[in-house]
Parts: structure tokens; sequence; C-alpha cells
């Protein structure tokens, strides 16, 4: 028998390293890109630190704050790297120049909390990119996910997906796409491309069959955290309290969707005991939260949803939110294709 | 500050209502309105009217000389009506100038960012 160190030290394993990577890279990404301004120099100071990581910590243990030690360890990775290129001095003393002007006295006004991942996702989702740009971006940057993981969820080969977020990146340094969160009278433009990135990035993993582990899982799984992290960053916005709503309710239902041999269970023969009631439940708070708000939107689809709500017992009341906040038909295609909630407002 | 090329692009020979007199002296002070709002806003750089494509020539080296000739150098439906330079601290700054213009102006508005700063 061990003791309890030397379990707690063999947990940090290279799979432990994969899950903190998962959960803490955008954080540290984002953070990154605000410091150095460029997108290039942060990702590749962030896997540089989850390589450092993945060195130290089986031996050492976990540090107390995994993605801080993340953060602090990728932007001293950062700095020492662009010391040794010429290119990389140039722009560590341009950022010392910029930084007491640049103090974001603009965004402190807007009275919002800001979250660099906020900053980023809205980057990422520009209009001026297009939305399999958009898309790729999203979840290279803020999911972490191997240029080969996108490429694999999005059935294109490697390379052209490389190209994809080569291409983006590049316009987004050439043309200044800005790296902040959009001031109020630009939101309802701006927020619709991020809600839309990732009602297709659920989208993308909602035609894989049920049971076992498998990408279609963490496409899933990657977009509630991402509608999770909006809401929780932006919490007076309904539509955006929609789409997770959205989510999650389509969500639960998801392990009485298939039969054992993968075939598509309709609504009215599934097996409502296999429907995850912790989800179901969390997704209903949030429904009444939006009909409180009263400011019905293609995510929440409002008006329906209340109306069938008034009208049904309690049991089919979870079909009838489903339905009323499913925005589009269930396309079974080309995710890359499927159709964009409708503008109803 | 960046710079940016607004260029306002033109259908050739395209059938429009012809304006009233009225209707052009309304939308050249709008243009002038609007130039001279990115003129107080620091971000005139410069900008005009071009005249039609086939008023164009075109010069190019041949076999170590240059050759004169009738232009336009590109023969296509879409011209170049004419263009605006901006100086814009972001893409999102150059946008809102040139959605402005295209409010005004009816016709589609490519954004397009200079390589570098100049002077920088």
């Amino acid at each position: 028998m061990r003791d309890a160190d030397a379990d707690a030290a063999l947990k940090v394993d290279e799979a432990a390293v994969g899950r903190i990577f998962h959960e803490e890279s955008g954080r540290s990404v984002a953070t990154l890109i605000r410091i150095f301004g460029d997108i290039d120099v942060a990702e590749d100071a962030v896997q540089e630190a989850f390589a450092l990581a993945l060195r130290k910590w089986p031996g050492d243990g976990l540090p107390p704050n995994p993605g801080g030690w993340i953060t602090t360890t990728s932007r001293n990775c950062a700095i020492d790297r662009l010391r040794r290129e010429s290119r990389g001095r140039e722009l560590l003393s341009e950022l010392a120049v910029l930084r007491p002007g640049n103090d974001d006295p603009v965004l402190g006004e807007v009275g919002r909390v800001q979250d660099d991942r906020l900053r980023l996702i809205f980057t990422c989702c520009h209009p001026a990119l297009s939305t399999d740009a958009q898309v790729a971006l999203t979840l290279r940057l803020l999911g972490g996910l191997a240029t080969d993981e996108v490429a694999r969820a999005f059935l294109v080969a490697e390379a052209t997906m490389a190209q994809r977020l080569v291409r983006a990146k590049r316009k987004i340094k050439a043309a200044r796409i800005p790296y902040r969160v959009p001031q109020d009278h630009e939101l309802p433009q701006r927020l619709h491309p991020v809600l839309k990135v990732i009602y297709l990035v659920y989208n993308a993993g909602a035609d894989s069959p049920a049971g076992g582990q498998n990408a279609g899982d963490d496409l899933r799984g990657e977009a509630i955290r991402l509608a999770r992290l909006l809401a929780s960053l932006m919490a007076d916005e309904p539509e955006v309290a929609g789409l997770l709503a959205l989510l999650l309710l389509t969500e639960s239902r998801r392990r009485a969707r298939f039969a054992a041999d993968d075939s598509l269970v309709l609504l009215r023969d599934q097996d409502r005991r296999n429907w995850d009631q912790a989800m179901i439940a969390e997704g209903q708070a949030i429904v009444r939260a939006c009909l409180r708000h009263n400011q019905p939107g293609p995510y929440q689809g409002g008006h329906q949803c209340r109306a069938r709500r008034r009208r049904l017992a309690r049991g089919d009341r979870l079909a009838a939110d489903r339905r009323a906040l499913r925005p589009a038909p269930d396309r079974r295609a080309d995710p890359s294709r499927r159709a964009e909630p409708s503008h109803r407002r | 500050m960046p710079q940016y090329l607004l260029s306002v692009h033109s259908g050739a020979g395209e059938v429009r209502e012809p304006m009233s007199d009225e209707q052009m002296q309304q939308s050249y002070q709008q243009v002038m309105a609007l130039q001279a709002e990115m003129k107080s806003a620091g971000a005139w750089v410069f900008g005009g009217r071009l005249t039609e494509p086939d008023t164009a020539t075109v010069v190019r080296m041949a076999g170590g000389e240059v050759l004169t000739t009738d232009g336009p150098f590109v023969e296509s439906k879409e011209h170049l009506g004419g263009f605006y330079i901006v100086a814009a601290e972001d893409l999102d700054a150059a946008l809102a100038w040139a959605s402005k213009t295209t409010a005004i102006i009816g016709a589609p508005i490519e954004v397009r960012p200079f390589w570098d700063e100049p002077g920088a």
C-alpha cells in the first residue's frame, strides 16, 4: 500500500495535466494575448508552460493554483523567448512604452467586469472573420483544442484547418481586429456571432452516437462550458442565458436519445429515467429567469415557451421548453452548413 | 496610427434612377459633411471620387520598355468608384467610418488595412 502523499503525486499524470490544460489554457492564452498583443506568442508560451508542467508536476505535485502557475510561467517563457529574438526585443520595448497609457481607462467605464476570455471570444467571433474561422479560432484558443482535433470535429484535413487558423490569425493582426468587449450599443450585432459559434460547436458534437468517449462528447461539453462561461461573464444578457438553457435541456436528454444499436429514439418513446434531472433543473431555472426578463430572442424563444408552459401539465413542460428553445430544426448535415437560429426580434 | 483603404465598389454601366438636381445636391452635402467629420476627428488622410474606368490609361514594362495602353487594367463589371484613406485605431474604428460612408453612397465598401504604419 502506498501512503497518501505518493498517491496524490501519482494522480498528477499526463491525463490530469491534460484536463488542467483543457480547463485553464483558454484563460492563460487570453491573458497573454492582452499582455503581449500577439496570439502566436501567447499560444507558444502557454504550450511551453504546459510542457514544463508535464515534467515538473508528476514529481513535485500540483501547485496550489495550477491555472495561476501556468499563466505566470507562460508569461515568463514568453519574455525569455522574446528577449532572444531581435523582433521580440522590439515588441517588449513597445510594450514598456505602451503599458502606462494602456491601462484600459476606457474599458473600466463600460461598467462590466472584464475577463480576458470575454475579450478573446469577441475577437475570435468578430464579424470580419468567416464563420468557419470564428469556430476554429474559438475552439483552438478558448477551448485549447489541438489543430488536428478541430480539423476532425469539422471533417476537414488537418492541413486545411491549419491554413484556416493561420489565415484568420494573420487577418486579426494585419487588420487590427480589436481585443476588447464591444460597448453596449455594439452588443446586439456583436453578440450574435458569438452565440452562433457556441451553438455550432454544440451541433458539431450532437450527431455522434451515444456511449463511449468520443469527439462529439468533447465538443458538446466544450460548447456548454463556453456557454456557461459567457453566461457567468455577461449575467444580464438574456440571450446568453437562453443559449445555455437550450444546450442544457438538449443535453439532458442525450442518454435517452439513442437506442442500444445507436438508432435515434424519438422524444415520446424515450425512457425519461435516463434524462439528466440536474441539467433539467438548471435549464428550467434559467428559462424561468429569462421569462422574468421578458426580452425574447432567437435563443430563448420566449413567447412560445411561456405560452406553452401555461397550457401544459408539468410532465410535458420540459418537452415544451425544449421545443420552444430550439432555434432551428435539427439538421443532420454538415455542421458548417447548419442553419443558424433565425432572428425573431 | 494604422491606415485603412475604404474603397467604394461601383457596378459599371449600372442603370440607376437618375438623381434630381435636388437629390444630387443633398447627397453631395452629406458626403461633404462626412468628410468634414473625418477631418475634425483626425481620421482623414485622403480620398475622392474617380472618373469612369474607361478614362484610365495603363503603363507597363514590356521588353525593357515602358508600354502605354488604353485602360482599364482589369476589365470587370465592378470597378473602383472612389476611395478614402483613413487613419483609425483598429478595424472597428475603420468599419465605423465605412458604415457611415456606405449609408450615404449606397455602394458596398471594402475595408482593407495598409501593410504597415508609414514612418512608424
